[in-house]
């Protein structure tokens, strides 16, 4: 997988000046090569009181509740919760395929248009009958980008993800981890102003993981977008995220909402090493494993 | 095994195992421990076959039982695929349906033959309406399994990348029912076969059915022997046929 030489030294002054900015726009965000970049494409949240109740066999199921969330434009915001307290579901809302049956969903963007998004999904969603270029520009095609256009925009992503040998190559000759990169650059080709990922990297090792978190954040850094992303992983969480929502057991609802303060743009291994990581990773794993433990209970009591 | 070795190993247990059981036959009938009368050698039967190739019409027979396959399982296959996909893709639909359905793929077909003659006559649109009908059911109800089998997140991934609902149909639900369409399609050949040589042993005239059941009749074996080869391999060659297609279709499917 390319990965340039991290600047990081050069750009950190320019970081942490778009951390500051990010409420009114224009949005300054540093490129790469650290320049300082304008930026108008990402997407604003804001989510007020907003439930999903289902209706099942037994009745009412209130998956989420009473849920209030505010990202920025071109803010990293990522959401952990105990297994099954709606965070699919409040993430389907969010990308629109899902609506909630109480509160307010409000998502803009900087410029007038309204903002658009790709949800990476948990679990399976590659095509199996696409190859992996043809998955990767399934949403070009479908925005009616021309072939040639397409497939170069699909053999820049792949090579990104590291994935340019199997471009040809279809889904079942694939590892399950290199599918869910072909799902992520399937997403990051629409270019989104908004992106949602749903535990993209949950199936993946660690070293490949390690490098897609490298990667993400690179591309991030360089494109503003919005993220939203749900983790079961703490150190993850960590060291993605501007503001880290835990979740509480279902009904899912805002337990507390941290904020992380590491500079941008980062590097992992200097987040990890960072002193402030162990008491941060610490405070999350108390407020989840509180949630952890009443999740549990509470599936044990549904059987 | 190298992909070659196997390949070569695979033709020759293909060819292998109808010759053992050829040679054996042979070498029953020729030391005569079954009856060479109704039992005769293969071997003899080259004679009788190139005859029936040049005097009794046997071309003409393979050919008129080909095109009732063909054309009944068309006849069939085809809006079998559609009514399936709809019955999948809407609900009431399928709803409405399902019980016609499910409660005529239950009945052994040959037995409202009867009826298909009643509307379409003696002719040869009644054996291809009977091979046509006789498949239908079992395709709408494997196309229309297929559909439901589609994965949701598919359908999800495709609506949120924008696709309208033709672009769903088209990207999704017609690739991803396509190996249960085929497994429906595989299925209804295998019953084209049987129901037009039933047929053709109800209503004599020409076809491979006549000519194996009025062989009988005239307890001519050696020819009932050719009709049942030339079934068997009328059977084989479209199966082949069937799979060529279905690799064409399916280029995605993980194969051993
Ligand atoms: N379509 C649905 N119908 C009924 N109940 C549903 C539906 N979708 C989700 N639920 C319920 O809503 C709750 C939250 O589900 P959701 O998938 O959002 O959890 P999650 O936080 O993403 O869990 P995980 O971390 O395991 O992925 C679960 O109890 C689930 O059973
Ligand atoms: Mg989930």
């Amino acid at each position: 997988m390319p990965s340039g030489p991290k600047e990081v030294g050069s750009v950190s002054q320019a970081g942490i000046l778009t951390r500051s900015t990010t409420i009114e726009s224009p949005i300054l965000r540093p490129t790469r090569n650290g320049r300082l970049q304008q930026e108008i494409s990402g997407a604003r949240i804001r989510v007020a009181g907003l439930g999903r109740r289902f209706e099942t066999a037994h009745g009412y199921l209130d998956a989420i509740r009473g849920v209030d969330l505010a990202v920025e434009p071109g803010e990293f915001c990522v959401i952990v919760g105990p297994s099954g307290c709606g965070k699919t579901t409040l993430l389907r809302i969010l990308a629109g395929l899902d609506r909630q049956t109480s509160g307010s969903l409000d998502l803009s963007s900087p410029g007038s248009e309204p903002p658009t998004n790709a949800m990476v999904f948990q679990g399976r969603s590659v095509f199996p009958w696409l190859t992996v270029r043809q998955n990767v520009a399934y949403g070009l095609k479908l925005r009616g980008v021309g072939r040639r256009e397409r497939g170069a925009a699909a053999d820049s992503l792949l090579d990104t993800v590291g994935l340019s040998r199997f471009a040809r190559a279809y889904p079942h000759q694939l590892s399950e981890g290199m599918r869910q990169r072909v799902a992520i650059a399937r997403a990051l080709a629409v270019d989104p102003d908004l992106l949602l990922m749903d535990e993209p990297f949950g199936s993946l090792d660690e070293q490949t993981r390690f490098l897609l978190q490298e990667e993400l954040l690179r591309i991030w850094e360089q494109t503003g977008k919005t993220v939203v992303f749900i983790t079961h992983s703490i150190d993850e969480a960590i060291v993605l995220a501007d503001q880290i929502v835990v979740m509480s057991a279902q009904p899912g609802t805002p337990k507390v909402t941290l904020t992380v303060p590491f500079p941008r743009p980062r590097s992992l291994t200097e987040v990890r090493g960072n002193p402030a990581f162990a008491p941060l990773f610490n405070q999350i794993w108390e407020l989840l494993r509180d949630e952890v433990h009443v999740a549990r209970r509470f599936e044990g009591a549904k059987r | 095994m190298s992909r070659r070795t196997r390949r070569w190993s695979e033709a020759m247990l293909t060819v292998s195992g109808p010759l053992v059981l050829l040679a054996t036959w042979e070498w029953l009938s020729r030391t005569a421990r079954i009856d060479p009368t109704f039992w005769p050698p293969p071997s003899s039967l080259w004679e009788t076959f190139v005859s029936l190739i040049r005097e009794g019409g046997l071309l003409g027979d393979v050919r008129v039982t080909l095109v009732r396959i063909l054309g009944g399982f068309l006849l069939g296959a085809v809006p079998g695929v559609a009514l399936g996909l709809a019955m999948g893709l809407f609900w009431p639909v399928r709803v409405l349906l399902m019980p016609i359905a499910t409660a005529v793929y239950a009945v052994p077909k040959i037995a409202i033959l009867p009826l298909v003659v009643i509307v379409f006559g003696l002719g040869e649109s009644s054996k291809l309406a009977i091979v046509a009908i006789s498949i239908f059911f079992l395709v709408v109800l494997n196309t229309m399994a297929g559909v439901q089998a589609i994965d949701p997140s598919y359908r999800d991934v495709a609506r949120n990348l924008g696709a309208n609902p033709l672009e769903l149909f088209l990207t999704v639900a017609l690739p991803g029912s396509l190996p249960a369409i085929f497994t429906g399609l595989r299925l209804a050949l295998g019953f084209t076969l049987i129901v037009i040589v039933g047929t053709e042993f109800i209503t004599p005239g020409d076809g491979v059915g006549s000519l194996i059941w009025e062989s009988w009749q005239r307890l001519a074996i050696k020819p009932m022997f050719i009709g049942l080869v030339v079934t068997g391999l009328l059977g084989w060659l479209l199966t082949v046929l069937l799979d060529v297609v279905e690799r064409w279709a399916l280029p995605w499917q993980a194969r051993e």
